[in-house]
């Protein structure tokens, strides 16, 4: 009796072990086999690089595979719609997950969400000549310093390569290391260093509640760590007519600024400059007495920090009030006016509409937007 | 000849019948609700989930009718059926996924891309543990397959069909969503008692 259960225990773990073998080795021996594509030609802008590649990953992986990075920020799960790309051939079909993210225009130009179109065949694209000056940088963590209660500066020195070559207003992807069970992701600052300290980038970082990656860079990541970017991606950047020039941003959106009109008092740029610093109360301001300083250096340029929740009774004697309502009592009425601005959705549309009002044209606005 | 002929046409007809209507392994089973509750909000993913599971039920209970009654009979293991039948769904589905990838990108995407729902759906399971206890041939478990998946198909576009229409409504922010759905089913359902009875198999 003991043995015919020894048996039919043995006859049932048999088989199991054999079915889970042979199901995974049909898998294995199929994904080897049909899902492979053999080597594909990318390429890219009508033939000025061409890359040999193996075919059956997404597109963003391979590229960034090559060395070529195409900005994206949810790790390829079509979400954040960074990654896209002009297909001209090869892209296959506009995938469900993809149509949410582009528009009808966009859509009709062959744009697409890289990493969505897998490498089946040869494909023809076309990218901004920016990316391809996009470097994959180590760096380490020269200093974490507060500049308010909730917003720091990163400052990290590069170390492979050593250097890079940016234009005030642009941005780059830091990655987030895992920690305590959130994965590794790609989040994108602007930098606020100027482009002259080659060796170095800043960072102005807002934490975000539950962010998985200023999370990390507040509470995890320490001085002297190292840290892996990639950048510099955006169009965000100083027009080079000596227009007069507006510019809003609050909080982290400050970072571009800082570094425009650092760039301006360094190649003494003589456009007149008004910087528009939007924060809720005195303790959410930062840098108030540098930018005091630059307006001594710069000659014609104002700072108004404008505080819309600033208790009545307090002793502050700048602006308050929606940062909206102070541009409208203080913009100046100048001819050819341009504006920067750098913030959420919801602030960048409200001043657009704001600046339309007041009869800037809507194609002077520039604007990096928060995704 | 031609009697027993005729009469196989018509036991077939009245299997496909029986497990499409009268035993909506949906609607009178209440197997493979999750994914109705996900997916059932538009009526063209719902055509495209559904003929995935009409495919899938037909392809898995016809190989899972095989690994039944030519190894784990043989062998002994009939209680070994549950787990085979997931490993077995599982590994068909991603196997389907990965040759119709290949095959062609359009039929990938109206169809493929839901093959990773189904292979945990409950559905596909039910249909393989029920065609066990019924005395069925292989032609006849195609048949129970192909009339499961087809009476799965039918409710979640009908749901979906109905969904579409109550978007446009308002509704108490509580019902919105699944709360809803499960309304609809449970209506649906009742309606789907009409057929009990009607056939017997």
């Amino acid at each position: 009796m003991a043995g015919i259960q020894w048996v039919n225990i043995l006859i049932s773990v048999g088989f199991l072990v054999a079915m889970g073998l042979a199901l995974t080795l049909l898998l294995v021996i199929a994904e080897k086999k049909i899902l492979n594509y053999g080597d594909c030609e990318i390429d890219i802008n009508g033939g000025k690089k061409k890359l040999t590649v193996r075919g059956g990953s997404s597109l963003l992986s391979t590229l960034s595979d090559n060395s070529i990075f195409i900005p994206s920020a949810c790790g390829g799960r079509g979400t954040c719609s960074y990654c896209k790309v002009a297909v001209s051939a090869g892209g296959g079909i506009l995938g469900p997950i993809e149509r949410p993210s582009l528009t009808d225009d966009e859509i009709a130009r062959g744009v697409r969400l890289s990493c969505q179109v897998k490498v089946r065949s040869d494909v023809a694209i076309s990218i901004p000549d920016e990316i391809f000056s996009v470097r994959r940088f180590r760096a380490t963590v020269v200093h974490k310093k507060p500049l308010t209660h909730d917003i720091l500066e990163l400052r990290l020195r590069l170390v492979e390569p050593p250097v890079i070559d940016f234009t005030a207003g642009q941005y780059i992807q830091l990655e987030s290391r895992e920690y305590r069970g959130r994965e590794a992701v790609n989040r994108a600052y602007s930098m606020s260093s100027i482009p002259s300290d080659t060796g170095h980038v800043e960072l102005i970082i807002r934490r975000v509640p539950e962010g998985i990656c200023t999370t990390w860079i507040f509470d995890i990541l320490q001085e002297g760590e190292e840290v892996s970017l990639s950048g510099p991606y955006g169009e965000f950047r100083l027009t080079d007519i000596p227009a007069p020039a507006i510019f809003i941003a609050g909080g982290s959106g400050m970072a571009p600024i800082w570094a425009m009109l650092r760039k301006m008092r360094e190649s003494k740029d003589p456009r007149p400059a008004w910087y528009f610093f939007g924060a809720l109360t005195q303790r959410d301001l930062f840098f108030v007495e540098e930018l005091r300083k630059l307006e001594g250096e710069l000659g014609n340029f104002t700072f108004i920090p404008a505080l819309s929740n600033e208790p009545p009774d307090t002793p502050w004697e700048g602006e308050r009030g929606l940062i909206t309502d102070v541009v409208r009592r203080r913009v100046p009425d100048l001819a050819n006016r341009e504006a920067y601005l750098c913030g959420s959705p919801g602030m960048i549309d409200a001043c657009v509409r704001t600046l339309v009002e007041l009869g800037v044209a809507r194609e002077h606005i520039y604007f990096d937007k928060f995704a | 000849m031609e009697q027993v002929t005729s009469s196989f046409v018509l036991s077939i007809l009245l299997i496909f019948a029986s497990a499409a209507f009268t035993d909506n392994i949906l609607l009178a089973r209440f197997l493979g609700m999750c994914s109705v509750i996900g997916v059932s909000n538009r009526v063209n993913t719902s055509l495209g989930l559904g003929a995935a599971v009409i495919f899938v039920t037909v392809v898995t209970t016809a190989m899972n009718f095989a690994v039944y009654h030519y190894l784990l009979v043989p062998l002994g293991l009939e209680y070994l059926r549950l787990i085979t039948f997931i490993v077995m769904i599982a590994a068909v589905t991603q196997l389907i996924e990965m040759i119709i990838e290949r095959l062609s990108e359009g039929l990938y995407y109206s169809l493929g891309i839901f093959l990773p729902l189904i292979t945990v759906n409950c559905a596909i399971l039910g249909l393989s543990l029920f065609m066990l206890n019924k005395p069925y041939g292989f032609i006849q478990t195609l048949a129970f397959g192909a009339g499961g998946g087809f009476g799965w198909f039918l409710a979640i576009v009908l749901i979906s069909g109905i969904r579409e229409k109550i978007d446009e409504k308002r509704l108490p922010p509580g019902l919105a969503g699944p709360g809803i759905t499960l309304i609809i089913i449970g209506i649906m359902a009742l309606a789907f008692v009409g057929f009990s009875g009607m056939i017997k198999i």
